[in-house]
């Protein structure tokens, strides 16, 4: 019996150039890469060097501040290098496929699977880095188990997946995923899918199905969460992407570590925008051949989608948690009086100063600022795309000045970085919202913790 | 365009980073951005954005003050006409209202932006847009015959103690323009009020009675005006405040666009319409009889309720805090009006008292919502306990 949830507020950005429901054929990765910074509040303690030969699912680094958190290969191979920045900081560890070695784990049969035996093999198998926790949006820590479980399969950030789609293939992996994590907490996870549309997840069994009717962010599993089985003060809840559920899933069966990544590459200057499926840490340019694109260096490259993804250039790698991959043309271009209202109105806009909201039909967009960053003058406009009980400005301004009795009154737990996507994008004032808040909840990571 | 922005490009280079006026690098640079949008692309954060920006949203308000200024240069005009009995055509009245209000807006954009460029350059960031605003208001709200000098010290105590003096643009307790209209107010009352300062050159010619409804009423006189004139705005009073009709036009754009605040602005009337039908039914002096709906009219009540109570910054910010802000401002309005005949005006202080207690609405709003939390997370300890 699944139950409807309305998330009002919010908009839908219509982008150009959505990947097409087709897979391509990706070219064979010959170095594949793990980027610390892909893990929140992640301190990268290295457990091999340079030159070590590796297995698939052996682990290649552990969080200094709690070794159950373990990163490991996505691939057999050899670290071919591990790329240092400022401060000697880990940028990325890059290991070059060679050989078929993995690293295998018995598994007991699911009726003899225990509490702390899934526990064990989540730490050990690395599949543990899957599932993100909230407060924070750190790796789950399991010796508290949450009170829920949330797995979001409404998508509605733009570039964004059709998990629907991408998942026809994995439902045995998934349901065994939640077989799993519902075996964990005693009773069914929350899985929502989107309202009035069909779809294959309603077949699943130990979930209560929610259909979340709404646009974006209602796909934001924070607000979901807040509609749902808010977030109180002391609580844990745990958030798993699908396909993320889908290996920890396989993992169980088949007891190696599933590092398989279905990705959406999407940009209205790709000739032929389509679905990939690969693995994590797969290089851009075995997605995105030279010739997708006119001139490589005039984009910009997008671990995830153009609201909250992060920017990677196109030698870089595939994202550990992302399945999207957005291309964008660079702004860097002035335009004369573009800050007239009603003037350039194919500039997407959400606000009725221009007449962007009237014109039908997917948009193109780039990097452009379109304007610059201002104090913040505009009330009212965050809580249009915050479809949630909380102040967003307010907690934004708590952030700022680092309050934590503020930060955690306003609602600081119930919030990630990304729910103020679409914040960021519609501000009058260009404030970098996502990033305040991030600094915010390091502030309360550390405070608090 | 690539020409234009060749030149200009040529004409930034003293002021980068190692030029000689690398100091000024912030005025010219609200120069440049005036004229183009830059070519920053983001680099934290979400990577596309709104077309949407503070100058757009700025000019946004301009546009929707256009109608009731350029009714309001008629109105100097047609005021001055009629009283001295020479005959006028349209263009006449606009032409010496133009005369006479483009001098005040031009010294309010001087003085106001030359300390809000110094201030720029002394703190080394950009130029914000919200005097564009601003120093529109000023010259709008003020007596026609304000001396140029009056209107500049008011403007220099609005930016430099509303504004700057609490960190500028963004951080105003105060709205600036009406800082600026109370300091004048009370520096210079003889400039302020009385029948010889609403009619332009009325200081010069004898026998004009140039007194607005409200001065009118607080002296007990007959108010000789009809509804129709007062909407329309063919009345004594400040510039450009007397139209309802051309104010009702900007409020149109304000919230068509979504840049005026329609809660505060529906509030508002809610609050001064329903204090206002309380008076008429106690009905004990000629301001309480006055018809509640003619003080909606009159005065600058309109002209404040739309383009002053929600200037963002100084106004309530949240949603429920904007609907007990702007009915307070209405009902404050008529309550200073009535009982207070000394400022007959009484919009101006009602808007500037509830600035001030803007934050304090907030504060309620917010603790309500921060309270609803806490119970929810103390139910659940209950229930785990």
């Amino acid at each position: 019996m699944s139950k409807d949830i309305s998330i009002k507020n919010g908009a839908k950005l219509n982008l150009k150039g959505c990947a097409s429901k087709e897979f391509g054929v990706a070219k064979k990765s010959l170095t594949y890469a793990l980027n610390p910074d892909d893990f929140f509040s992640l301190i990268p303690r290295m457990l091999v060097k340079e030159g070590d030969k590796v297995s698939l699912g052996q682990p290649i680094f552990y969080d200094k501040n709690d070794e159950d958190v373990k990163i490991v290969s996505p691939v057999s191979g050899i670290v071919k290098e591990i790329v240092r920045g400022a401060k000697r900081k880990i940028l990325n560890v890059i290991i070059q496929k060679e050989g078929e070695d993995i690293l295998k784990f018995d598994i007991p049969s699911f009726s003899k699977l225990s509490k702390e035996k899934i526990i064990e093999l989540l730490i050990d198998s690395g599949s543990l880095s899957y599932i993100k926790q909230r407060p924070y949006n750190i790796i789950a820590k399991p010796n508290k188990l949450p009170k829920s479980i949330f797995v979001s399969t409404h998508s509605t950030a733009p570039y964004s997946v059709d998990y629907n789609f991408i998942m026809a293939d994995r439902m045995d992996d998934l349901q065994a995923g939640v077989n799993i994590m519902s075996t964990l907490i005693d009773k069914p996870i929350n899985f929502s899918t989107t309202h009035n549309k069909d779809t294959r997840f309603t077949n699943l069994n130990n979930v209560e199905i929610y259909n979340i009717k709404g646009v974006h962010p209602s796909g934001n599993e924070s607000f979901q969460i807040n509609k749902i089985d808010p977030l109180n003060f002391g609580e844990t809840v745990w958030v798993v992407k699908p396909e993320d559920l889908a290996n920890i899933g396989a993992f169980f069966k088949t007891g190696v570590f599933c590092s398989t990544r279905t990705i959406a590459v999407s940009g209205d200057s790709l000739k032929s925008p389509k679905y990939f499926s690969t693995v994590i840490g797969s290089s851009i340019s075995s997605l995105i051949n030279n010739d997708e694109i006119n001139d490589i260096n005039n984009y910009r490259f997008i671990n995830g989608d153009p609201l909250s993804g992060s920017k990677v250039e196109y030698s870089d790698y595939i994202g550990f948690y992302n399945n999207c991959l957005s291309v964008i043309e660079e702004g860097n271009n002035y335009r004369m009086l573009g800050w007239l209202p009603f003037m350039y109105n194919s500039v997407p806009s959400l606000s009725k100063t221009s007449f962007s909201w009237l014109l039908s039909g997917a948009k193109k967009v780039n990097t452009n600022l379109n304007g610059e960053e201002r104090a913040i003058v505009v009330t009212g406009e965050m809580e249009k795309y915050f479809p949630m009980d909380i102040f967003p400005m307010q907690l934004i301004k708590a952030c700022i000045r680092g309050d934590i009795e503020k930060m955690e009154s306003l609602g600081i737990y119930e919030v990630v970085p990304e729910d103020f996507g679409l914040v960021d994008f519609s501000c009058t004032s260009k404030i970098e919202a996502q990033e305040i808040i991030k600094s915010g909840i390091q502030i309360m990571l550390k405070e608090v913790g | 365009m690539k020409f234009i922005r060749k030149q200009v490009d040529q004409i930034k280079k003293p002021f980068l980073k190692g030029g000689k006026l690398e100091i000024l690098y912030p005025a010219f640079n609200a120069f440049e951005t005036m004229l183009f949008v830059p070519d920053h692309t983001t680099s934290k954060g979400s990577h596309i954005r709104d077309g949407v920006d503070l100058k757009r949203t700025m000019i946004t308000v301009i546009i929707a003050l256009m109608p009731a200024l350029f009714y309001g240069m008629y109105n100097t005009g047609y005021q001055y006409f009629i009283q001295t009995g020479i005959d006028f055509t349209f263009l006449d009245a606009l032409l010496h209202g133009a005369y006479k209000i483009f001098p005040m807006i031009v010294v309010s954009y001087a003085v106001g932006l030359a300390i809000e460029f110094a201030f720029a350059v002394y703190r080394n960031h950009p130029v914000n847009e919200g005097y564009l605003v601003t120093g529109l208001l000023i010259p709008m709200i003020m007596p026609i015959d304000m001396p140029l000098w009056m209107l500049a010290i008011s403007v220099v105590f609005a930016v430099l103690i509303a504004k700057e003096a609490f960190g500028g643009t963004g951080m105003n307790i105060l709205n600036p323009a009406l800082t600026a209209r109370a300091f004048a107010f009370f520096a210079y009352p003889t400039f302020m009020s009385g029948d010889k300062v609403w009619v332009s050159e009325a200081s010069n010619v004898d026998a004009i009675s140039g007194e607005t409804i409200l001065g009118t009423l607080a002296a007990n006189g007959d108010v000789t005006y009809s509804s129709f004139n007062m909407f329309m705005g063919s009345i004594p009073g400040s510039v450009a405040e007397t139209s309802v009709f051309f104010v009702l036009i900007g409020a149109l754009i304000l919230i068509s666009t979504g840049v005026g605040s329609w809660r505060i602005m529906i509030s508002g009337i809610l609050g001064a319409s329903l204090v206002g039908i309380l008076f008429n039914l106690w009905g004990a002096n000629s301001l309480m009889n006055f018809d509640w709906y003619n003080h909606l009219l009159v005065g600058g009540f309109a002209f404040g309720i739309v383009f002053m109570a929600t200037d963002p910054v100084s106004a309530a910010q949240t949603t429920k805090g904007k609907w007990i802000y702007g009915f307070l401002v209405g009902v404050f309005c008529i309550l200073i009006r009535v009982f207070n005949p000394a400022y007959p005006e009484g919009v101006m202080l009602a808007i500037l008292l509830m600035n001030v207690f803007a934050p304090l609405i907030d504060h309620y709003v917010i603790e309500s919502n921060v309270s609803n939390r806490r119970k929810r997370w103390e139910s659940i300890k209950l229930k785990t306990a």
